[in-house]
């Protein structure tokens, strides 16, 4: 079939080589084969991975702040907190275009939300000053429009600004027509004559056109430009300016010497105080890269300092805790599931067909009712008016008065999670018990073992992949239940994932949630990880 | 003289019966006794109670009634562990997360024996099956035969003086079968150890036993050597069971010296013994094994009775010529002949004459 | 603030609603998904808002999705992934106060988009200081109170009337239930610990003041089964677990009259909270059109105060308030049963929002690690 020569490869009958026409054939079986998983391939991508990797993404992305202050965050590269002392003129400029500009787009108060998870009060001021920013910009609209009502009309602004080509498609425009919308473009040289004023204006009338849907032909720009104008007119010489409106700005360059001025940063102190404090400032330049690792520490109870992470005050420290508990007791529910539901896997492996089967449905029957419905029941059977405390009062093993405290606590959690996830724990058992065929034990015994050296050494050790597997899912379940703990675990029977579950839908701190939650994803890979190095993971079944 | 018997008896089933579920005998009635160093097997097709028989000697089920006694003493009430049987299992039963020393260890262990004890009697235990070299592996990987002989070893390293083996060699291919059929009977007359042998293969159990318990119906229908079992089986199941055999029903005509003639259902008449007949006119059984008829008169009584055969079928089998027949009705009518020089070959359709010695032919009941 | 750009803001939106309205006749949804809390709550706006509109409005239907305690998570997840299911949203104030600062809410002109009082008034002026929020449309006022086992007041007892009996082991030993979360009750704790009332939140706002309230707190922690949903006070009472325990007062209503406890309402110190509608921001302008028709309804004074006849809670308009009535079922006058009756209001509280979205992070870290150790 093949000829195999010194140098070449070995040929298939046609020619070709034997390994080319071997991988040809088998390409088919692999497309066959990934067309078969490709459904439920593309089904975990999108329900799991995908997630997975938008939450891994969530706990360091920060973009919100350098995209909300772009000026400010470059403004405040320069600063260094230490010294102590405030930003300089620059840095509160470039604070008043970007948070108006972040006022006019509603997205100041979302950053102040963002910044208030690291210093408490920056949601407030930030609140505060995209209502009170307009104030500055008010002083010196309110003085050239003093100067000239057309600095308060939206036309003439338009003309100064704005490329006459542009005007005309913009009035030539049929907002119901099928053409798109003639894009803004700004005046040719304007930009050398008042660079920040075109900015701003441009700004304004982008926004307007995309936002707002209104054309900045009827509309009047925001205060922001007339600040802007402000502080060109003090600072270029315009009158070499012959472009439309040219009189109206000249008139305004004339006057702008006797304006009363407001610094912006008296602008902010205005507004809120709090603007004179550094830690302010410093938190903004901390958190001005586009990923953080914030929201890590913060799961790990540490923050960002200027000298570096470091732990939190002990009494803001909550994370290490609740990890910790959470994996003390998903052990301790590992471990009682454990006790539990050998000798119930056991009797179903060797219970005859029939009964087995009705077993089976008792062992199962909890998964027909709905979790909050059991939780509930054992909410009633273990609180102090409860029917485990009245029997037990009516026993007379328990004093009316002291009734045991059984619920809202870590014994509540436990005992609720045990009877819970213990089908898990018993169906694995069971399928790898059915297994070991009797044989074995009556071996044992024939050689002269006694009931408990035969199940010790013999029945014991092979039921353990059983153990593991339903060890393996009872504790990855555990870790991450919220429910239960929620409601019957009081404050010192509660998890993590309750803190993740409040941070989700509750204070909305998203980030730090991911945070958690790849932390608790990491741990249990850990876990995994160690489980499969010390017990072996071939060692776990899920029955055959 | 049940006394005298049950006196030097090792083994003994008195009037044992087993039900499981209170409403059919599973062992009926059981009456069985062992002599120290016999090699017994318990044969009989599934579900005749074999298998029960040999779990309760084991003391894996317990005796609904009657008593099972070892050396004299009852064991009814003594758990399988401190029983000191040996025993080998259907699959082996080798405890997969151990390797075969430690298999072989277990039972030393339980027994408080010491290390270097221990170690000398895995040695010689693994050697007596000629496996010495292989201690350190897991039952996994090993090959069948393998298994079965640490099966074994494991079964007979503490020294146990009844060893009992449930269907040992079930799972091995007819090579291997055979061979270890031949070890497993050296080692027994070997070690002098007494041994119950439970299988439904026939001629297993005919190869290998001192004497074998036929189990029909929870009952024991024949305990005889291998021989006796064969040549003079007591009633028509063992006849069928064991060996290959042909039947011709018919009714007894007289009984004299020793002998009965039966006239078969077609009018012919033929010779035969006896055996649990007793009466003329009572139905039965005729039993021929098919290597006993013969085809050649001249080898023949001249007054035997002949009767009349059509060749349905010849096969040739080497060693043998194997020829179906159609005789008084049955179809099923086979005779053995040796491929000797001067044998003749049978043609199908031929006509000819068959006969046999009458003790070769023996009457048993009717079904 | 720059009026002139507010007038420009509200004429616009006049514009953009006077246009989706008058469209709207023509053009209006005929379904809508109202988001609500479930219970008795929900049942009160079905009777007294939804089934009038529905039967006024032949062929529209409204379904109804159980999720305001998450709203603010839900609706920003589904804004993210850009398909807006809802079209009405029943939250809290502080919730509504959130959502507008995402902009997930859209921003409402009261007088224009709701209907003015009987006598003219306008909205803004019936609904006064409750608009917390531009996109707030409030509806009710709810307050957090304490009720408590009348049949477990010690003999020889007063039964409790002040909020500082809840710190009051002695006088009044027992279990007691408070929400899992450190707003009201670190100011309560405050209150019972000397501060004075106008002082609660400068005290608050430092660290000292948080220990001083955690430290109160301490002292009947022992005690305290926290809560997280609001049936579960309620309940806690009718089991006899607890003695006292904080709750919504038209929970502890529906306790004490519909169920029968024996249990009594404690309303010192009652912290006023608001409920409200807020309309998702975006909405397609058919959807936008139907649900502002039925907004205007649903928050005119009567509709308003015809709520009142299923719960226990006090109508957001000023020109409701006269218009109470009775229980629809019992038949009991409704007026001394709301939280802004005169004689249960004499010492109130009022959610402060603005603290709370500032320090609400920081004091619940503390107050987590409190609970926790």
């Amino acid at each position: 079939m093949s000829d195999t020569t010194d140098t070449g490869p070995v040929l298939a009958a046609d020619g070709t080589p034997l390994k080319k026409s071997l991988s040809r054939a088998l390409r088919m079986q692999k497309v066959r084969a990934l067309m078969l998983i490709a459904p439920l391939l593309i089904f975990v991508l999108v329900t799991f991975i995908a997630p997975i990797v938008d939450m891994l993404f969530r706990s360091v992305e920060n973009q919100i702040v350098s995209e909300t202050l772009p000026r400010t965050t470059a403004a405040l590269e320069e600063w260094d907190p230490d010294t102590g002392e405030l930003p300089s003129d620059e840095v509160f400029e470039a604070a008043y275009y970007d948070i108006f500009i972040a006022a006019e787009r509603k997205l100041h108060t979302r950053l102040g939300t963002r910044l208030n998870y690291e210093q408490t009060g920056v949601s407030s001021l930030f609140r505060k000053s995209g209502r009170g920013l307009d104030d500055i910009g008010e002083v010196y609209q309110d003085q050239f429009e003093d100067l000239n009502e057309n600095w308060d009309e939206a036309r003439p602004w338009a003309e100064l600004m704005s490329d006459p080509d542009w005007i005309a498609a913009r009035e030539a425009w049929d907002e119901d027509g099928a053409a798109p919308m003639p894009t803004y473009r700004l005046q040719s040289g304007i930009s050398d004559v008042l660079p920040r004023t075109a900015e701003a204006y441009r700004i304004f009338a982008e926004f307007t056109q995309r936002e707002d849907e209104d054309s900045p032909l009827e509309e009047e720009p925001w205060s922001m430009v007339h600040t802007a104008l402000f502080q060109d007119l003090t600072e270029q010489d315009v009158s070499g300016y012959t472009g439309p409106q040219a009189a109206m700005l000249q008139g305004a360059a004339g006057a702008v010497g006797e304006f009363e001025t407001i610094s912006f940063r008296d602008g902010f102190v205005e507004i809120d105080e709090d603007w004179l404090d550094p830690e302010v400032w410093q938190t903004i330049q901390t958190y001005s890269p586009n990923y953080t690792t914030g929201y890590f520490l913060n799961a790990v109870d540490m923050q960002k300092t200027p000298d570096g992470p470091a732990l939190r005050d002990e009494d803001e420290r909550i994370y290490g805790l609740l990890f910790q508990r959470t994996m003390f007791m998903s052990l301790v529910i590992t471990f009682s599931c454990i006790l539990l539901a050998y000798p119930v896997a056991y009797l179903l492996s060797t219970l005859p067909m029939r009964k087995a089967n009705l077993l089976m449905i008792l062992v199962l029957l909890p998964f027909w009712t709905s979790l909050l419905v059991r939780t509930s029941a054992w909410k009633v059977m273990l609180q102090q008016q409860g029917v485990i405390n009245d029997v037990l009062v009516w026993l007379g093993l328990v004093a009316d008065e002291s009734r045991l405290v059984m619920i809202n606590n870590q014994f509540g959690t436990i005992v609720a999670m045990t009877h819970i996830l213990l089908p898990f724990m018993i169906l694995p058992m069971y399928s790898v018990m059915s297994t070991i065929p009797p044989s074995y034990v009556r071996a044992a015994k024939s050689l002269g073992a006694s009931n408990w050296t035969a199940f010790w050494r013999v029945y014991f050790p092979q039921s353990v992949p059983g153990i593991g597997a339903g060890s393996i899912l009872v504790f990855i379940l555990a870790i991450g239940y919220y429910i239960t703990p929620e409601i019957v675990g009081g404050t010192t029977g509660t998890f993590i994932s309750n803190r993740i579950a409040y941070h989700i839908s509750s204070s909305l701190n998203w980030g730090l949630a991911a945070a958690l939650g790849t932390l608790l994803l990491v741990v249990v890979l850990g876990l995994y990880w160690a489980y499969d190095r010390i017990v072996g993971i071939d060692n776990v079944k899920l029955g055959g | 003289m049940a006394d005298t018997l049950r006196n030097d008896a090792f083994v003994a089933f008195e009037r044992v019966q087993k039900s499981y579920d209170g409403e059919t005998l599973v062992v009926k009635d059981l009456n069985l006794d062992m002599p120290k160093g016999e090699f017994l097997t318990m044969l009989g097709p599934s579900g005749s109670g074999k298998t029960t028989c040999l779990m309760m000697l084991a003391g894996f089920e317990t005796a609904t009634h009657g008593e099972i006694k070892l050396d004299g003493v009852s064991i009814n009430n003594i758990p399988p562990h401190k029983r000191g049987i040996g025993m080998v299992f259907q699959n082996y039963a080798l405890f997969p997360h151990m390797t075969v020393a430690e298999n072989l260890s277990f039972p030393l262990e339980v027994r408080g024996l010491g290390k270097s004890e221990r170690e000398g009697k895995i040695k010689r235990a693994l050697d007596m099956v000629q496996m010495g070299e292989f201690g350190g592996r897991r039952p996994a990987q090993l090959s069948g035969g393998q298994q079965q002989r640490i099966a074994l070893a494991r079964a007979l390293v503490f020294e146990p003086e009844l060893v009992l083996m449930d269907e040992p060699l079930g799972a091995l291919d007819k090579q291997l079968r055979e061979h270890m059929q031949f070890e497993i009977t050296r080692l027994a007359h070997e070690l002098g150890i007494t041994t119950v042998y439970v299988t439904h293969d026939q001629t297993e159990a005919l190869t290998m036993s001192d004497r074998v318990a036929v189990f029909n119906d929870g009952r024991i229908q024949q305990l005889a050597p291998p021989d006796q079992l064969y040549e003079s089986p007591d009633n028509s199941f063992v006849a069928q069971f064991i060996g290959e055999n042909n039947t011709l029903l018919g009714t007894v005509k007289e009984v004299k010296g020793g002998y009965a003639l039966v006239e078969l259902d077609d009018g012919e008449v033929i010779d035969c013994k006896p055996v649990n007949v007793s009466k003329p006119g009572e139905r039965t059984l005729v039993s021929i094994r098919p290597e006993r008829v013969e085809i050649d008169k001249s080898r023949l009584h001249p007054d035997a009775h002949l009767l009349k055969a059509e060749v349905l079928e010849f096969i040739y089998m080497g060693d043998i010529f194997r020829t179906r027949l159609r005789v008084a009705g049955n179809e099923d009518f086979v005779i053995k002949t040796r491929n000797a020089p001067d044998q003749k070959r049978l043609r199908p359709g031929e006509t000819i004459e068959i006969g046999w010695l009458p003790d070769d032919c023996r009457a048993l009941d009717a079904p | 603030m720059n009026t002139t750009k507010k007038l420009l803001a509200c004429t616009a939106l006049t514009v953009a609603a006077g246009a989706a309205f008058a469209a709207g006749h023509g053009n209006m949804a005929d379904s809508m998904t109202l988001v609500s809390w479930g219970g008795a709550y929900q049942n009160s706006q079905q009777k007294a808002y939804v089934e009038p509109y529905l039967a006024m409005n032949e062929g529209v239907s409204a379904t109804w999705d159980e999720s305001s305690a998450e709203a603010v998570a839900k609706l920003r997840a589904m804004n993210e992934a850009g398909n807006v299911t809802w079209d009405l949203v029943d939250v809290v104030a502080s919730d509504a106060i959130r959502l507008c600062d995402e902009g997930l809410a859209m921003e409402i002109d009261h007088d224009e988009m709701l209907a003015p009082a009987p006598d003219g008034t306008d909205a803004s002026d019936d609904f006064g200081d409750l608009i917390v929020s531009d996109c707030f449309i409030p509806q009710i006022v709810y307050s957090t109170t304490f009720g408590y086992r009348t049949d477990m007041v010690p003999e020889g007892v007063d039964a409790p009337s002040q909020i500082c009996d809840v710190f009051d082991l002695e006088t009044y030993p027992g279990k007691r239930a408070l929400e899992r979360r450190p707003i009201n009750n670190m100011e309560w704790a405050l209150l019972c610990d000397g501060v004075a009332k106008d002082e609660v939140y400068d005290v608050l706002e430092t660290d000292e003041g948080q220990d001083r309230a955690l430290a109160k707190l301490d002292t009947i922690k022992d005690e305290v089964i926290w809560w997280s949903a609001g049936a579960d006070t309620p309940q806690l009472l009718a089991d006899g677990e607890i003695f006292m325990g904080s709750t919504y007062n038209g929970r502890l209503f529906s306790v004490i009259e519909e169920q029968d406890q024996p249990v009594g309402m404690m309303w010192d110190a009652q912290v006023f909270d608001l409920d409200g509608w807020i309309i998702p921001a975006d909405l397609p302008e058919d959807r936008l059109a139907r649900v502002m028709d039925f907004v205007r309804f649903a928050t005119d004074t009567q509709r308003l105060a015809d709520q009142a006849k299923y719960i226990s809670y006090g109508p957001a308009r000023e020109s409701s308030a006269p218009l109470v009535s009775t229980h629809a079922e019992l038949g009991i006058e409704m007026a001394p049963h709301m939280p802004t009756d005169p004689n249960n209001a004499e010492n109130t509280f009022l959610y402060n929002y603005e603290f709370w979205a500032d320090y609400r992070d920081d004091i619940d870290a503390k107050f987590q690690a409190w609970l926790a150790q």
